[in-house]
């Protein structure tokens, strides 16, 4: 513990030592290898993703607002529902999880100096910027952008039934995002595995940091399998090869089992870094430790363990997958889920609750991922799933799941953005974004379960005009505005709070060693570090009276 | 649900009332999940196949799940949300720990899990179950629309977007329909019957339909498919086995061979027109 500077000295002192030299302005943006510029610079990338994304997404709410073709044509709107599936997934979701907030929150929170391979960083996020407009440049091609969904079932997906540059790009824009992704997990896992500060043991990591650690597992396990079948397809396309025609002897099916064994996978991958964002803020803003921090750590692990043997229960209508076994692993994951929801109703249980607008966003992720999860349950279930699948049904529950992720994802954004920056967002548009959020992703999912139940398939570009269909789209389109003014909101108030509220330190009380450096960190994070002994340093510091009780303490104060 | 809100630390008095409240709000919701026929649809269709309806009691029992699960969590938020507002500077009891709860809800979820897997397991091998039948339809999906063929018949039925077809069964017997696609993945869908089942290249699936009455039933492809994916309908009617015998037989006579063998071509082209590369199935009259 050599490392522990005595506390009581003032980091003011040591500014002019350490501050570091290098190249200012667009040269020092284009430059970096700090995780801090990476993480800001992928948290800038990722959020016009959101807003490119959502705009798609209007376009196919508009769409659907009346039953017959009146805004795009079919072919648009194949390509519009892709990209907005594509660009949501590959472009936001993931690199917003683990490449903006984990960026730059990792390292701090462990009490290092910077990612472990720095160079390796900066060169995610320029495969990720590349491949960003690798897909997006894919409008601009004849024949137009990619169309045959996000998932790009073979053999829809062939030469033949998508000829075209656009299909081309989709597949190279993966895999640059997927090597990116790559690059991300080792880095992460090795900054976890090698620079934790003296005293930051496994089990007095912050929970963020560990779901950052078993999200870049699964990333190291699963996206190099995305990354060979998106080979193979590119080799049917082009070079003759026949492993997902049926023509020359190969399994159109195969390409379903290559995408989800990735691709159930990331849905973790995507959705265990903002559960980890909530479990930082709803404590801090509770003013208690995280509930049940070691079930947490093994809850995660649980789901990150079963979200790989799962695969299969995207294809239960195939016919041609043991329908058991991927029920009950499924099913299964409902248990680790569970067990966090409880913990995040236990951190705030007698606790003092600070609506922030962080805290808003916090529970909103909370409230929204319990109808998206409970609905899940019944996805897992064959014979339930048999009629419920790609219909709106499963559309309302990711959407539902994700929806709660991108409430996460703001939560984060206005704990951690004043952080990075210095300057806090303003709290009174964060909380009116934040109900317009909420109330808009109820008004968009509720209604579509009820389309799905009635039996309207998923990606339609028309549909018949049965009695309640269009009334439950129209609905669905209101919502899907108002998450569209919340979006424009969060824009506004980016504008509005420039450089206007100084957030100072450590503006939350917050728990963990971000909170207990500078807004925004010098350039090797730290002057000086407090001693750990819990998963709260920061805590510990400011509160040496008030420390976490163990278990088995009862008495009522 | 048996689980009590209780909070991580020891109950006071305040919280045996709440607990009464609770038992109170649990016996209407017990008494309706008690009588097990008056349980609303949630949403889904009763069904007109006895698969289709042994999906729709599945169903039912998942939503009363789901409902109770969710209202008794969705409550606990709300109550730390307006219970626990802040009220002071003063830093609550900083308990991390209780392991007796932690387990609690673990253990419950765990038994919920087994209950629905076992359920889920029952009613799957009902519905994927194949009995013997002399009835067969083969369903042979193409872009973008349907054929029919009855083995052993002379019946054809082909249609396309402007034209959806009718798959034609009989009432009150099993129906083994098999499902193969000639070109992209689509998928066979009858809402009404609760079930959809992939048309494959390259693979045939079988389903056995046991419809319980007559009608005429909506079914489309819900596997998108390409650029008309969202026109490609075909309708189902259920007839009497009488109906069914005469409309089979209505093939055999001179002019209803003439149309089998107009849709036959129909199909033949459709499938040579849609089908550039792939061609793996041989649909038709067997």
């Amino acid at each position: 513990m050599t490392a522990v500077i005595s506390p009581d000295t003032h980091h003011d002192d040591a500014h002019e030592a350490h501050d570091h030299h290098g190249p200012t302005g667009v040269l020092k943006w284009l430059t970096t290898t700090d995780h801090k510029i990476i993480g800001l610079s992928y948290t800038v990338t990722a959020v016009l993703m959101l807003v490119i994304g959502g705009f798609f997404a209007e376009l196919i709410r508009v769409q659907l607002s009346a039953p017959y073709e009146h805004f795009l044509s079919f072919a648009q709107y194949n390509e519009v529902f892709t990209m907005h599936g594509s660009i949501m997934i590959y472009l936001f979701a993931g690199p917003m999880a683990f490449g903006a907030l984990a960026n730059i929150i990792v390292p701090i929170q462990i009490g290092a100096p910077d990612m472990a391979f720095p160079r390796l960083n900066a060169l995610s996020y320029w495969l990720y910027l590349t491949g960003s407009i690798t897909m997006l440049s894919g409008f601009f091609v004849s024949g137009g952008a990619a169309n045959f969904g996000w998932v790009g079932y073979a053999p829809l997906s062939n030469a033949a039934n998508s000829p075209g540059a656009g299909a081309d790009l989709w597949i190279g824009a993966l895999l640059l995002t997927g090597f990116s992704a790559i690059f991300t997990g080792v880095n992460i896992c090795a900054t976890v595995f090698y620079l934790r500060a003296p005293g930051m043991t496994l089990f007095r990591m912050p929970i963020f940091t560990w779901n950052l650690l078993v999200t870049s597992i699964l990333i190291l396990l699963a996206f190099p399998v995305l990354t060979a079948g998106l080979i193979m397809l590119y080799c049917d396309r082009h070079f003759g090869t026949h492993i997902f025609s049926v023509q020359g002897g190969g399994v159109p099916v195969l390409w379903q089992h290559i995408f989800w064994f990735w691709g159930h996978p990331e849905v973790y991958i995507l959705a265990l870094p903002f559960f980890g964002m909530v479990t930082e803020i709803i404590p801090v803003f509770s003013r208690k430790p995280v509930f049940g921090y070691k079930g947490m750590v093994f809850a995660t692990l649980t789901i990150a363990a079963l979200s790989l043997g799962v695969w299969a229960h995207h294809m239960f209508t195939t016919g041609v997958v043991l329908l058991p076994f991927f029920s009950i692993m499924s099913l299964l994951i409902a248990v680790p889920t569970g067990i966090k929801l409880f913990n995040w109703i236990g951190s705030m249980w007698r606790g003092q609750i600070w609506f922030s607008a962080a805290m808003l966003y916090a529970i909103g992720f909370v409230v929204t991922f319990l109808i998206g999860g409970l609905t899940g349950i019944y996805l897992a279930s064959p014979p339930l799933d048999f009629f419920t699948h790609d219909t709106y049904f499963v559309v309302a529950h990711f959407h539902s799941v994700v929806m709660a992720l991108v409430m996460g994802g703001i939560a984060g954004l206005y704990y951690w953005g004043p952080k990075i920056t210095g300057y806090l967002l303003n709290e009174t548009i964060g909380k009116i974004q934040f109900w317009f959020l909420f109330i808009g992703s109820q008004v968009f999912t509720l209604p579509l379960y009820i389309l799905g139940l009635r039996g309207m398939p998923r990606r339609m570009a028309v549909y018949p005009n049965n009695p309640g269909w269009q009334h439950l789209n129209e609905i669905a389109t209101i919502g899907a505005v108002l998450i569209g003014i919340s979006t424009v909101l969060l824009v506004v108030n980016i504008l509005v709070s420039w450089k206007k509220y100084p957030a100072g330190d450590n503006p939350w009380d917050g728990h963990t060693l971000e909170w207990f450096t500078t807004s925004p960190p010098p350039h090797h994070n730290f002057y000086r570090l407090p001693q750990i002994r819990s998963e709260r340093p920061t805590w510990d510091y400011n509160h040496p009276e008030a420390p976490a009780i163990a278990h088995g303490t009862h008495e009522e104060k | 649900m048996e689980v009590q809100p209780s909070p991580p630390q020891g109950a006071g008095p305040q919280s045996t009332k709440h607990r009464r409240r609770w038992i109170a709000a649990l016996i209407p919701l017990t008494a309706l999940a008690l009588s097990g026929c008056t349980l609303p649809s949630f949403g889904a269709y009763k069904s007109d196949t006895t698969t289709g309806q042994d999906s729709y009691r599945l169903w039912q029992w998942f939503s009363v799940g789901a409902v109770v699960i969710g209202t008794f969590t969705f409550l606990l938020i709300v109550w730390a949300v307006l219970r626990y507002r802040r009220k002071g500077d003063t830093i609550p009891k900083q308990s991390q720990y209780h392991i007796p709860l932690e387990l609690l809800y673990t253990i419950i979820p765990v038994i919920i899990v087994g209950v629905l897997f076992w359920g889920t397991v029952v009613v799957e091998n009902k519905v994927v179950a194949m009995p013997k039948t002399n009835v067969r339809i083969h369903v042979n999906a193409f872009k973008w629309g349907w054929g029919f063929t009855y083995p052993g018949q002379n019946a054809v039925v082909v249609g396309n977007t402007t034209q959806e077809p009718t798959m034609v069964m009989p009432v009150g017997t099993d129906v083994a329909v098999t499902i193969t696609s000639t070109d992209v993945m689509h998928g066979f869908y009858i809402p009404q019957f609760n079930f959809s089942r992939y048309a494959l290249p390259g693979v045939t699936n079988e389903v056995t339909f046991h419809a319980v009455k007559t009608g005429t039933f909506t079914g489309q492809c819900s596997q998108l498919c390409g650029l008309y994916h969202s026109l490609m309908y075909f309708k189902v009617k259920v007839v009497t086995v009488k109906q069914y015998t005469e409309w089979l037989h209505g093939f055999d006579t001179p002019a209803g061979k003439l149309a089998a063998q107009a849709a036959e071509n129909a199909l033949k082209i459709q499938m040579s027109a849609g089908l550039p590369v792939v061609s793996a199935v041989t649909a038709g009259v067997n």
